[in-house]
């Protein structure tokens, strides 16, 4: 897996993510985790199925799965970064253990805390994210070698009954737009979109 | 002795005249506030609680790694339209300052907390009686509903109420189990 990571593309965080909501036609979930992961979420287009957190880093799979497990016949997404998913490792058991077919990870990984200034993270250069996620008990676990690869991974996540995580090499180019911080709005909203509550 | 057991025997064939263990009390409530989704991180005290909710298929009681993460959890579940409430030890609400002020107050999440207390009334711990120091302090320096349920006829009023005012209000709630209400830990192992 080492070698596969080596051999990996390095790509655009923005440029994937707007990929990946192209390919949504279902009314899929996306949570995107702290920072860049939901900036990029946000400049690819807002839809009323996208939650953005916007503190609790490290929680985007965590809730990502509480949708999921509430949610069982909508596909449910969770974009994270690298130095997120680092903070929340054992969540990885958490969801290998429950299996919810019907939930996708993507790690967005540049080796560094970019919105901090760049710094690296202890994993960069040492660990492999996937090798983590297949150990944890993820088996469905894989580098997207290119953006051909990253969109063949999303669409093969979206007819598989289990959990699905895709890694990605991805520049150190902050996120393209700034979420709307206001976090009343962009919970209630989600709720709406996913049906989980109806309009006064 | 045996032959005073053999004479209470008959006690226990009608369930209903049984006292309520403060344990059956917990998981009644939250069934009947339809409390599905239910990660904790364990507590030796919680132990009978864990198991029967875990021998109930109304519940999805799984556990985390951390708390912080199971606060994740039930957060999304909410927001997906199914409840949950976290079951977690002091020490382990000690680790979860930001996620209450980053997640569960800001976005209005009726997150519901059992916190198994230690750390007072016969702690052996001088760090577990040290972070519990820390929890009513965290709890009130972010406004956030909490109480400490010391007695078992006062507990099905506190719980049930408290959960109906998380959701109704959308605001997280902390019902903390003290060791008069639970008998606590007591031994060193």
């Amino acid at each position: 897996m080492a070698t596969a990571m080596r051999n990996t593309k390095v790509m655009n965080r923005f440029d994937l993510t707007s990929r990946l909501i192209a390919k949504l036609k279902h009314e899929e979930a996306v949570i995107g985790g702290i920072g860049n992961t939901n900036f990029d979420l946000w400049a690819a287009g807002h839809r009323p199925q996208n939650f953005y957190m916007l503190g609790s880093m490290g929680l985007a799979f965590p809730i990502a799965l509480g949708v999921a497990l509430a949610q069982p016949n909508r596909r449910v997404f969770a974009l994270e970064g690298d130095g997120s998913l680092l903070m929340q490792l054992g969540s990885l058991t958490t969801i290998a253990t429950l299996a919810p077919k019907n939930l996708t990870m993507v790690v967005m990984d540049n080796g560094i805390y970019q919105i901090t200034g760049a710094q690296p993270t202890p994993a960069a250069g040492v660990a492999d994210i996937v090798a983590i996620a297949a150990a944890s008990g993820l088996a469905d676990s894989a580098w997207a070698a290119d953006e051909e690869d990253f969109e063949r991974l999303v669409e093969q996540s979206l007819s598989t009954a289990r959990p699905a995580l895709i890694a990605v090499r991805i520049d150190d180019k902050p996120g393209v737009g700034t979420t709307r911080r206001d976090p009343v709005q962009i919970r209630e909203r989600f709720m709406l979109g996913l049906g989980a509550r109806q309009p006064l | 002795m045996p032959a005073a057991e053999a004479h209470a025997a008959p006690r226990s064939a009608d369930p209903a005249a049984q006292p309520q263990s403060w344990h059956g009390i917990v998981l009644q409530t939250l069934k009947r506030n339809d409390i599905r989704i239910i990660p904790y991180v364990p507590d030796r005290v919680l132990t009978p609680l864990i198991r029967n909710l875990h021998a109930d298929p109304f519940f999805t009681i799984f556990p985390a790694a951390r708390e912080e993460e199971a606060v994740g959890i039930v957060s999304g579940a909410w927001m997906g339209g199914v409840r949950g409430a976290v079951l977690m030890q002091t020490s382990g609400f000690a680790t979860l300052a930001n996620v209450l002020a980053s997640l569960a107050i800001p976005y209005q999440i009726p997150l519901i907390m059992f916190v198994s207390e230690r750390g007072t009334l016969g702690e052996f711990n001088y760090g577990q009686s040290l972070v519990c120091r820390t929890m009513r302090p965290v709890l009130d320096s972010l406004a956030m509903e909490h109480h400490t349920i010391t007695r078992l006829d006062e507990l099905e009023f506190i719980a049930d109420r408290s959960i109906k005012q998380a959701v109704t209000t959308q605001a997280p709630v902390a019902l903390i189990l003290s060791p008069l209400l639970t008998g606590g830990k007591v031994f060193d192992k």
